[in-house]
């Protein structure tokens, strides 16, 4: 057991977990935040997408430990004041979703890729940033639709 | 996953220092590679030695003959570089095709190099380039470093530094991808240097990435596609999977090489 401290969602946490154990366990089975969710558990569907210091990862593949002393967001964390973000907003109003198992992971890789591309952010490119967020319902055309309007709202 | 100690060295030294303490200790880079293997029980290091903290394998830099790219340094870093896409695009493209967004942010050239799959793109950019492979004890040449498939010149205990690239004339990476997986089924870096043509492939050869020699001397006398025809690398020698028959991966192969050629014919 090691002692990790970190920041989640604006708070500091701190916990003692084993050294094997994965940020998506830390997050799910310590710290309850089950947003975060586990779709193959292999890096390739992008449900457990979080951002660490701002960069978009999986936590699938990361330690709980490799996050000591840095910043981690998920999509509990999103929201302020009760209010939607805007990209949870855009993808509620674009129904970007069918079941919504790919969707936190979803919406944060589609806020790290408006915060790297800002305004200039195309179709195009959204199409080929989401390779890793896979979602077996929607056809994506909703999501797509839903991150280009979020885009605007966030870099308005 | 088998349970194991996680240790943070500050620097090299203090990194080679716990390398050297026992058999069981694996270098961790970015993780997109090792922590899977380790889920999956194919790999199970009593000791995992994370190299995020040493400045020395941080970072990149751009000099007139050169792009040196720190072992930690990640992908979208160098895909996303002003300096590196100015000094040798195709070098930033091949590391905006790895993998996808989450991959790119963690996943590092040291260690992409360092576990050589067969299917890897940044191997291909170390041959074609003629790239040094730096490490804590000596240079290694790219010629001199991919032994076979995930299998490197590399000691037990050493550690990639970082990649030195010379600058050359021009290049392209083309890249025909497995869209379940992203890695490469072909991939091809035509680089032409002052003195010469090279080609590398990688994700087609049983040996893992190779140089296509015939095709790097045809090139080399002219610079054309009518010097690719009637050129084959040996089917024999590529791979065959359920992903692809060994002679579409040599079909692949040279319409890529043909396909890199246009590229920079176009952009000259
Ligand atoms: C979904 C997915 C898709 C991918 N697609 C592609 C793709 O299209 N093309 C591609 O090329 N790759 C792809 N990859 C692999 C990715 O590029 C990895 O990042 C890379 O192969 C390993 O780099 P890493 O930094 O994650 O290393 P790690 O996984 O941390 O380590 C890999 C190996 O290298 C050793 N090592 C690490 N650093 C050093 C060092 N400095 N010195 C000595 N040894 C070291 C480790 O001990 C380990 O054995 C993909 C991975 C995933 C999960
Ligand atoms: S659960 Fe992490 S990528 Fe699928």
């Amino acid at each position: 057991m090691t002692r990790l401290t970190l920041e989640l969602n604006g708070r500091t946490v701190s916990d003692d977990v084993e050294d094997r154990t994965l940020l998506v366990d830390f997050l799910r089975a310590r710290q309850g935040q089950t947003g975060t969710h586990v779709g193959c558990d292999t890096s390739q569907c992008g449900a457990c997408v979080v951002h660490v210091d701002g960069i978009s990862v999986k936590s699938c593949n990361m330690l709980a430990l490799q996050c000591a002393g840095r910043k981690v967001t998920t999509v509990e964390g999103l929201a302020q004041d009760g209010a939607l973000h805007p990209m949870q907003q855009a993808f509620h109003e674009n129904h970007g979703l069918q079941c919504g198992f790919c969707t936190p992971g979803m919406i944060m890789s589609a806020i790290d890729m408006v915060e790297r591309h800002g305004a200039a952010l195309d179709e195009a490119t959204v199409r080929h940033e989401l390779e890793g967020n896979i979602c077996r319902c929607t056809g994506y055309e909703n999501i797509v639709k839903a991150i280009l309007v979020g885009a605007k709202v966030m870099t308005a | 996953m088998n349970g194991f100690a996680y240790l943070t060295p500050g620097d090299l030294a203090e990194a080679l220092a716990l390398l050297r303490q026992g058999d069981e200790a694996s270098p961790l880079a970015g993780g997109q590679t090792l922590v899977p293997t380790m889920k999956q029980g194919l790999a199970a290091p009593e000791t995992l030695i994370d190299l995020g903290g040493l400045a020395e394998l941080a970072g990149l830099r751009v000099t007139p003959t050169h792009v040196e790219v720190g072992a930690m340094c990640p992908h979208a870093v160098v895909a996303a570089d002003p300096e590196v896409r100015a000094a040798c695009p195709a070098l930033a493209d091949l590391a905006g095709m790895i993998g996808d967004a989450q991959v790119r942010n963690r996943g590092t050239i040291g260690g992409s190099i360092a576990n050589n799959d067969p299917a890897a793109d940044y191997p291909a950019a170390c041959l074609g380039l003629n790239a040094v492979i730096r490490t804590d004890r000596r240079d290694i040449d790219a010629d001199d470093f991919f032994l076979s498939m995930f299998d490197t010149a590399l000691e037990p205990g050493e550690l990639i530094v970082s990649v030195a690239f010379p600058r050359c004339r021009e290049a392209a990476y083309l890249k025909f991808r497995n869209p379940a997986s992203r890695f490469a089924l072909a991939g091809v870096f035509l680089a032409r240097h002052e003195d010469g043509v090279r080609i590398a492939v990688t994700g087609a050869g049983t040996d893992g990435v190779f140089r296509w020699s015939e095709a790097e001397a045809a090139l080399g006398r002219e610079f054309t596609a009518t010097a690719l025809a009637g050129l084959a690398v040996p089917v024999e020698d590529m791979l065959g999977d359920l992903h692809a028959a060994a002679d579409y991966r040599a079909h692949l192969v040279k319409v890529l090489t043909a396909r890199a050629l246009a590229a920079i014919s176009q952009r000259a």
